[in-house]
């Protein structure tokens, strides 16, 4: 079996009461682009840092390319590209002499760096403005420019922190097929965190959900999708109505219908809202339910059946996250 | 700029020098390569030996990379332009203060002292303080401007987490910055006073023994320790605190009462022990033993006894002396070595300091998370 890029075991960082990453495990192959999931203040970035060696593990073994980073965090940074949150350069300087200074701090001789430096701006788009100061450039470029910062190392991981945090759509459209290109082309493995769920749908092979220090699910999203639907697939929405005007009055109270709509077979959950209602079942119920609420002498508002998308995948797993919490 | 200009110039010809030594050496390199064949064969052998000493060598490429960029940073920035002009400006002026009047202030000495080169950094007419008073006030806020955002404005840009990614060890950004700060301010602290031994030397006619030679560029060196003591202090605070400014008013606080409110502290806390006019030996002695310690825990005053016992061969002692302890004296000056002697303890003292303010800001810097900002 090949060495992993990434293998996490028993992650566990905590700060004071807070268990900022609990007992994670994480493996992911080389090659294959990856996508942290989370919200805010999920333990994403605690995660990357420990990552790195950037800050202490209190309990577990992270292995980057089958190195320690605990132990030997210059071997791993020598192996790792890292693109932080919100990246910032030296202003007063170029772009290039930016690239340059990493590329010198990365021990690279200086006409190779030169070479490599010019190449990877072209790639990034930014060879017409490589002379300019960095602190003219926009928020687009100078992610950019951190993605270039971060090839110019040659590294076999890369692992970027909310890389498309503040660009527009087309931005972070343009910006993730670069990734995605990049990386493909040299056999890159990515990690990156966001907690926009399309863009990490449209470029990773595999994704993670992480909620609260905990990776909820972990696989491919249509997997991620089945292990939801094993449980409640599908959501009816819809409204009675109690004013029916030529009817007596109604068979059931309202707490009698919501047993009777409980007892339909497949049915998992009964919500009853000021007469709106949302019921969760594991088979289409639709024609069983509204046949029931007429007869009950009820009218029918309207009644749809939800499609679980991703957005729901995520949602789903945010529940349960904060439901875990309680 | 033309001082700047004619700095680099400098450095350029010394470049240029090493580069004929490194020609030159080649031909030894030659001889050793037959060695260095056999330490190669040898590795082959015992490869193990090798790549474990591999791991351990120090990358000085990037640190040098580092410490370059830090010093055309403290050259480009306005602030340590402004500064320059200003500590370059006061010292002009103590400078034509003390040669003005015909040089009275430097040869109207009664004790018989002829060290005019010295009594240029240490007599002035009145005006002006002499030159030591200016570098011993303005030389900590230069030594504060040059560190209390090393770190913190890295953290605020965002630069310090991207620079951490790097495979350079922790400690490699706080030593390229110290060592840069020391860099910047030994330049400054040797053009300063050999702008003022030359301009001495057009003015008095007389070259500077070697002694006189001797003790200024010890007082240069010393300096050099005193202001890099304040470097460290600002660093110190930079690592510690978010806001650059928080640091910057932290370490002019912490000037204002070294210069200021200590010595109002330390003179009440010895009016309180002044012994009356019929008190017994021993209690003057220990009010003067006070008196003198007291003075001994902050680092200008160190560093002002340092100044007065290298620049003055005079003085004899920086502590109370005794008539006992005096009896028998030749009222002559002391040699260099005597003087440094004398204050060696003063300088270890601000040495400790100095090492102190460095190892808690290593300290508190290598445990630290490096978030992104903030």
């Amino acid at each position: 079996m090949a060495v992993k890029s990434i293998d996490i075991t028993g992650l566990t960082k905590r700060y004071g009461e807070h268990i900022a990453v609990n007992n994670l495990d994480l493996s992911i192959d080389k090659g294959e682009i990856f996508g942290l999931l989370g919200p805010n203040g999920a333990g994403k970035s605690t995660t990357i840092l420990m990552l790195l060696g950037l800050t202490e593990v209190d309990a577990g073994c992270v292995k980057v390319c089958g190195i320690d980073s605990g132990r030997y965090p210059l071997e791993v940074k020598r192996k790792v590209g890292y693109l932080p949150e919100d990246v910032g350069f030296y202003n007063d300087y170029s772009g290039l002499q930016n690239l340059m200074y990493v590329a010198r701090l990365n021990n690279i001789p200086e006409e190779e760096a030169k070479e490599r430096a010019l190449e990877i701006l072209q790639e990034v788009g930014l060879e017409d403005v490589k002379d300019n100061k960095v602190a003219t450039y926009s928020r687009g470029m100078r992610q950019r420019l951190g993605l270039a910062d971060v090839l110019i190392k040659n590294p076999e991981v890369i692992i970027l922190d909310e890389p498309t945090l503040g660009l527009d759509p087309e931005g972070v459209k343009k910006f993730l097929q670069l990734i995605v290109r990049l990386s493909r082309k040299k056999g890159m493995t990515v990690l990156f965190s966001s907690h926009h769920l399309h863009q990490i749908q449209q470029v990773c092979d595999r994704v993670g959900i992480f909620v609260k220090g905990k990776m909820l699910a972990e696989g491919k999203i249509s997997s991620l999708a089945e292990q939801l639907f094993s449980k409640n697939t599908f959501t009816l929405e819809g409204a009675i109505s109690t004013a029916v005007q030529d009817a007596a009055e109604p068979l059931l109270s309202i707490k009698e219908l919501v047993q009777k709509i409980k007892q339909i077979k497949g049915v998992a959950q009964v919500e009853l809202n000021n007469n709106q209602f949302v019921i969760e079942s594991q088979k289409d119920v639709t024609v069983e339910l509204s046949r029931l609420v007429v007869q009950s002498g009820y009218g029918l508002n309207f009644l749809s059946k939800k499609e679980y998308g991703l957005d729901d995948i995520y949602y789903q797993y945010f529940q349960e996250g904060q439901a875990h919490e309680k | 700029m033309a001082w700047m200009i004619f700095i680099i110039n400098i450095f350029k010809k010394v470049k240029h020098m090493k580069n004929k030594v490194l020609r030159t050496s080649i031909s030894k390199v030659n001889e050793l390569q037959f060695r260095t064949g056999i330490a190669q064969l040898r590795s082959l052998v015992f490869r193990d030996d090798n790549t474990a000493t591999n791991k351990e060598k120090f990358p000085w490429a990037p640190f040098k990379a580092m410490v370059q960029k830090e010093i055309s940073d403290h050259f480009r920035n306005w602030r340590f332009i402004i500064l320059f002009v200003l500590i370059s400006l006061a010292c002009l002026g103590t400078l034509f203060a003390t040669l003005a009047d015909g040089m009275k202030a430097i040869t109207a000495d009664g004790s018989g002292n002829n060290f005019f080169f010295l009594n240029l950094f240490t007599k002035s007419n009145g005006t002006l303080p002499p030159f030591f008073g200016f570098v011993g006030f303005l030389g900590p806020l230069f030594g504060i401007s040059l560190g209390f955002d090393a770190i913190s404005s890295e953290q605020q840009r965002g630069t310090l987490s991207r620079i951490m990614a790097q495979p350079i060890p922790r400690d490699s950004i706080l030593n390229a910055k110290f060592l840069a700060g020391i860099i910047v301010i030994s330049v400054m602290f040797f053009t300063l006073s050999f702008l003022v031994l030359g301009s001495g030397l057009i003015a008095i006619g007389i070259p500077p023994t070697a002694e006189e030679f001797m003790r200024i560029m010890v007082y240069t060196v010393l300096s050099i320790v005193y202001v890099s003591f304040w470097l460290n202090l600002a660093i110190l605070f930079s690592v510690r605190f978010k806001q650059s400014a928080t640091s910057a008013l932290l370490g002019i606080a912490a000037w204002l009462f070294c210069t200021i409110f200590y010595p109002l502290i330390a003179s009440m806390i010895i009016k309180a022990y002044e012994p009356s006019q019929f008190a017994s030996p021993r209690a003057i002695y220990f009010y003067e033993k006070l008196k003198f310690y007291l003075g001994q825990f902050m680092p200008n005053e160190l560093f002002d006894g340092i100044t007065s016992a290298i620049l003055v061969p005079s003085i004899r002692s920086l502590g109370p002396l005794s008539m006992e302890q005096l009896q028998g004296a030749i009222p002559s000056s002391l040699p260099l070595g005597q003087s440094i002697m004398l204050v060696w303890p003063q300088f270890t003292g601000l040495l400790s300091l100095t090492l102190l303010c460095f190892l808690l800001s290593y300290v508190v810097f290598m445990k630290r998370e490096i978030r992104s900002r903030g």
